[in-house]
């Protein structure tokens, strides 16, 4: 009975030697630009031109290029420009992570929990803003954002993006699976409504929040045609932006430019490897 | 009886006051803007001057006249009908491998086909870029296998710099769609898989007999997103190829923000029509896709 089973497993294994060399090959190709990023940003340009694949020595050298160019885009001094830009990257991100996840539970929150047939058909209005493309509000936006003198201000960074239709059918997706019933037994208990949204709803949608807040500051950290529209000036820039400028003059040293791309995808690698179930959640949302 | 409407009175304002700063936020920043993009397209004249366009619907009948706009939307229906349907099968064919509970190292595989999405859309351009320039690994590479004997100008060509934005494009989002299949079988009941094996069906058949029709509906969502990502391509365009060479790989998008607040005159009146052109096609295509993924048989 075992040696058959035995044999039967490793049936099933041969069975699988082409989907394992299809996966091997897939993967590699998946992650060798990250590894050669990586690898890029330790050595000189001229050995990354010249097709070197493993880490080299120059990984203090392009750090401290990478400062000056920071410092240089900002016209400060000591190496602190391009701390203030990864700061710069870090406020927005946060503060957009935390007003939006506020923002859209709230709401995810009133449009399951006290749902009626308004509510739903104006929860169906709300859905057709995910066909607008951000280019088409881009002008109108700037225009606004200028007027109001927000530009360069983290308000004008976060103002178009903390509420989504995408994060708010998510919060009301998963809200079904929290009981109306317990509500039912708060109020009899005299509790306010706002009291059971935070003492009650956030507690128990935890994980739903945390896929939200990955998802959120990954989209907001990667951001870059609306933060390049309205943090024009270089101080309130961000990450995005700085390297983007390092790979835009006519000679690219393209070893200062990977170590910039690492200092760019540190955060978000962390989240990856770290929050990936959250990361995932995040992506798919709503989808059940 | 008079108490309870009260509560339930107290409830409705409570309800809406929970809803109601998301969808402020949602008219004053999307719906409010779309309306102005549509007047500011019937206009001319700098920002601060804007005046009627005579005749009104003037800046959309240029449209047809701008070549470069034309080319704009051809490459970007060229990204789209080449890369969505590639990067959708992959993604669906590595969801069902990796589902199969007989698989080793399935979590490392999962890690490792999800990867890029780690990384942002202008560093995997920078990337791209550095790995595709003419004194770049890719050349190098293929010169040391002796395929090439003189370096490729990758980027610098139209033809192959439209291919490796493709090819850019794949590596990126293939994981991310993965990622959507892979929660969709899951809500598939492994046992329909098992029973095919013993039914002797292969792999294939069971990709095109179970797979692909249980996960439609999630198809048809992917189809929509990735139709709406492409057809607002941006960052590749900016940072791979800087939409060159002379505009041949530009995306509606960089030609839009060429046109608005790139380099130059500003002519917001003009990108503003090109702007809703994108809107009414992206709706377009949704509606198209919606309606065809609806035919419940």
């Amino acid at each position: 009975m075992t040696e058959e089973r035995k044999m039967n497993k490793s049936a099933i294994q041969r069975r699988l030697i082409p989907s394992y060399i299809f996966l091997i090959i897939v993967c590699f190709i998946s992650v060798f630009p990250i590894y050669w990023m990586l690898t890029a940003a330790t050595n000189n340009t001229y050995d990354v031109s010249q097709g070197k694949i493993f880490f080299g020595t120059h990984a203090v050298e392009n750090y401290h290029a990478l400062l000056q160019r920071a410092d240089d885009t900002l016209n400060f001094k000591g190496g602190k420009g391009l701390w203030k830009i990864m700061g710069n990257s870090f406020l927005y991100a946060g503060v957009q992570t935390i007003l939006c996840i506020f923002i859209c539970s709230l709401a995810g929150f009133g449009f399951e929990l006290y749902h009626d047939k308004k509510k739903d058909r104006l929860f169906g209005v709300l859905l057709l803003a995910m066909m607008i493309p951000q280019v088409a509000t881009l002008i109108p936006l700037f225009r606004m954002m200028s007027s109001m003198k927000l530009l360069n201000t983290v308000y004008a960074f976060i103002l178009p993006a903390i509420s989504t239709p995408f994060m708010i059918m998510m919060f009301r997706q998963n809200s079904r699976n929290f009981p109306p019933d317990i509500m039912e037994a708060a109020r009899l208990d005299g509790l306010s409504e706002i009291a059971m949204f935070f003492r009650m709803y956030m507690p128990v949608m935890k994980s739903t929040y945390a896929a939200a807040a990955v998802i959120t500051f990954m989209n907001a950290w990667n951001a870059y045609m609306w933060p390049r529209a309205v943090m024009a000036d270089n101080r309130a820039a961000t990450m995005q932006m700085l390297i983007a400028n390092l790979a835009g003059g006519y000679t690219v040293d393209y070893g200062v430019l990977m170590m910039g791309v690492l200092f760019c995808s540190v955060p978000t690698m962390v989240i990856f490897f770290v929050l990936q179930k959250q990361f995932a959640e995040g992506i798919t949302g709503s989808v059940k | 009886m008079n108490k309870k409407s009260g509560v339930t009175r107290k409830q409705e304002v409570w309800g809406w006051a929970f809803l109601a700063p998301a969808t402020i936020l949602i008219f004053v920043m999307s719906f409010w803007p779309m309306i102005q993009a549509f007047i500011m397209s019937l206009k001319k004249g700098p920002a601060a001057n804007m005046v009627w366009q005579e005749p009104l619907f003037k800046n959309y009948t240029r449209i047809l006249q701008d070549k470069t706009f034309l080319t704009s939307m051809g490459n970007t229906f060229l990204y789209l009908i080449i890369e969505v349907p590639i990067m959708l099968i992959l993604a669906i064919l590595l969801a069902q491998i990796l589902n199969n509970r007989d698989l080793k190292f399935r979590g490392g595989f999962r890690t490792m086909v999800f990867m890029p999405c780690a990384v942002s859309l202008v560093s995997y351009a920078l990337i791209f870029k550095s790995l595709f320039a003419t004194q770049g690994l890719i050349n190098s590479a293929l010169m040391h296998l002796h395929i090439i004997s003189e370096n490729i100008n990758w980027l610098g060509t139209t033809g192959t710099a439209r291919a490796v934005i493709i090819m850019g494009l794949i590596w990126r989002w293939t994981g991310y769609n993965m990622v959507f299949y892979l929660a969709g079988l899951q809500n598939i009941e492994y046992s329909v898989y098992e029973a095919a094996k013993i039914d002797g069906a292969n792999g294939w058949k069971t990709f095109w007999g179970i797979t692909v029709p249980l996960l439609r509906p999630v198809i048809v969502m992917t189809f929509i997103m990735s139709i709406n990502g492409t057809l607002q391509l941006f960052d590749e365009s900016v940072n791979l190829t800087n939409g060159g060479p002379s505009n041949s790989t530009i995306t509606m998008s960089h030609y839009i923000w060429n046109q608005s607040l790139g380099v130059g005159v500003a002519k917001f009146g003009y990108a503003s029509a090109l702007a809703f052109v994108v809107f009414i096609m992206v709706g377009i295509l949704a509606f198209i896709n919606l309606k065809v993924g609806d035919t419940r048989d």
